[in-house]
């Protein structure tokens, strides 16, 4: 079976993990139309080529980056969130302005 | 007459002229620069969609550009199941017109696509899916599809060779019934509808990818391939599998991921399976072709890729649920395995009609449910084309209904689990 390697819990078979899809930069969602909204949502890059993908290990509810060949099928490289976003997203003023 | 010579009675007949071997389709031409409508990918829904051009409508200024060969993407690669059953009215409307189009195929073609109803067992195993099934039986049957939930004992009656043991993981509670499910030989769907639009005038071209998309103030102007720019008035691409690559020339994306559906099929038995035995919960369907072969297939991969190959993982998962539901295969094996990149849609629909881009056109979103539409999206797409208006079967499922919430939510596909 394929082996992916998990940040925290080191190499595990891919059936323990869940795709995520791409990581997109999300949006500021009280500034948004509706559908500027669906298009973050829903419309997807869909690349043939190297990717940079949410990933979950199942088992451990851990959510990580991995960047991956979606033509040949690699894994190039697993990496926690936190390499990605530094700074935690605070949602509970964005969401009273709505 | 020596019987070991009656074989060399047929030579002379090799080298008389009036006995002349006839193409299927004719040698290709050299491109033209100019065509009224360029359809990109040469798999069934192009070629259908250039037959029905062709003799609905009178448009035969066509050309087909396939990167490959002759129907060798996914049409080459599904299970061939066809069948109508399906949830949302919408789809059930929709793939409805396929079943009754592909009914007179054969005969609207002059050659055999062997379209045979074998009755379509969608096994319930839950009660969860019990209550599916009654829910699109409902549907079904107010729009006019025969389609009905039975019950173990009648399951037995019409599929004797299905194990209705209580002992298994997951026992047989019912299944949705649909007599018209049927298969068919999809490389002779697809060479039939090249030979119908060839001879209507229509040119397919093959090894010749498009690389680019030409467009100018929002209006698609013709397309670039290695072998010349062609001009066109309309272009219509019908690539499942390369969708977004495609469109990403012609510059809009689309909620489309591609991800690997695998199939495989064991090695030819005795008919012993009349029926089409499907299991979403399961995750397996099954089905034996015309030379006894048993073709297999399950849900689509775990993960996006633009890859056609195959995994173990993949047959571990299908063959041990398939092994409660036909035990006596243990010892089949297996003969072929290959899979199909099939566009997956949040909402399990298609997406077909027109684009950003003026006079261009799409026929995407075939994630697991392309084959038993290649007729009506024909159709459908032939009449967008030649009257720029989306067909009233498919403006459900234009583009933009994601961004406006109004998807099709179809439950009633393959590789969804109830």
């Amino acid at each position: 079976m394929k082996v992916m390697n998990c940040p925290l819990n080191g190499p595990r078979n891919i059936s323990e993990f869940a795709w995520g899809g791409e990581v997109k930069p999300m949006p500021d969602p009280a500034s948004l139309d509706d559908h500027a909204w669906g298009d973050w949502l829903f419309l997807e890059n869909n690349e043939a080529g190297v990717v940079r993908e949410w990933w979950c290990h199942v088992p451990t509810s851990f959510w990580f980056i991995a960047e991956r060949n979606t033509v040949t099928d690699e894994i190039l490289k697993t990496y926690p969130a936190g390499e990605l976003f530094k700074d935690r997203v605070n949602f509970a003023p964005k969401a009273e302005k709505m | 007459m020596l019987p070991a010579l009656f074989p060399y009675k047929l030579l002379p007949y090799g080298f008389r002229r009036k006995y002349r071997p006839q193409r299927f389709i004719p040698k290709q031409k050299d491109l033209k620069s100019k065509y009224d409508v360029v359809i990109i990918g040469g798999g069934g829904h192009a070629l259908a969609c250039a037959y029905y051009l062709a003799r609905d409508h009178g448009i035969t200024d066509v050309c087909i550009l396939e990167k490959g060969y002759l129907a060798g993407g996914n049409t080459a690669r599904n299970t061939a199941i066809i069948r109508s059953n399906y949830l949302t009215p919408e789809g059930v409307r929709f793939y409805e017109q396929s079943l009754k189009l592909y009914r007179d195929l054969s005969q609207d073609f002059d050659f055999n696509i062997l379209y045979s109803e074998r009755g379509h067992f969608t096994l319930a195993h839950t009660d969860a899916a019990v209550r599916t099934s009654r829910w699109r039986a409902e549907v079904n049957k107010q729009l006019g599809v025969d389609s009905e939930l039975i019950f173990p004992d009648e399951i037995h009656r019409l599929c004797p060779s299905l194990n209705m043991s209580d002992d298994v993981r997951y026992p047989i509670l019912g299944a949705l019934y649909h007599p018209p499910g049927s298969i068919a030989r999809h490389d002779a769907v697809a060479w039939g509808y090249a030979r119908g639009a060839t001879a209507l005038g229509a040119e397919v071209h093959q090894q010749t990818p498009v690389t680019s998309i030409i467009i100018e103030n929002g209006t698609v102007k013709g397309v670039e391939t290695p072998r010349g720019k062609v001009y066109a008035n309309k272009v219509m691409q019908a690539v499942a599998g390369s969708t977004s690559v495609v469109a990403k020339m012609a510059g809009f994306r689309l909620p489309i991921r591609t991800i690997p559906l695998q199939a495989c099929v064991s090695v030819p038995l005795k008919p012993f399976l009349d029926q089409i035995i499907v299991s979403g919960s399961l995750h397996v369907y099954v089905s034996q072709s015309s030379r006894g072969e048993l073709v297999m297939g399950g849900s689509t991969d775990p993960y996006g890729l633009y890859s056609t190959r195959s995994t173990l993982d993949f047959k571990e998962g299908l063959l041990g649920h398939m092994l409660e539901l036909l035990p006596m295969l243990g010892e089949v094996k297996i003969l072929r395995q290959w899979a199909g990149m099939a566009d997956m849609t949040p909402d399990f629909s298609p997406i077909m009609g027109p684009t950003p881009v003026k006079n261009y056109y799409i026929d995407s979103g075939w994630g697991t449910w392309g084959f038993k539409a290649t007729p009506v999206c024909g159709m459908t797409m032939a009449h967008t084309i030649a009257t720029d208006t989306p067909h009233e079967l498919i403006k459900p499922f234009y583009l933009d209904r994601f961004v406006e919430y109004a998807q099709v939510g179809e439950k009633g596909a393959a590789s969804v689990g109830h």
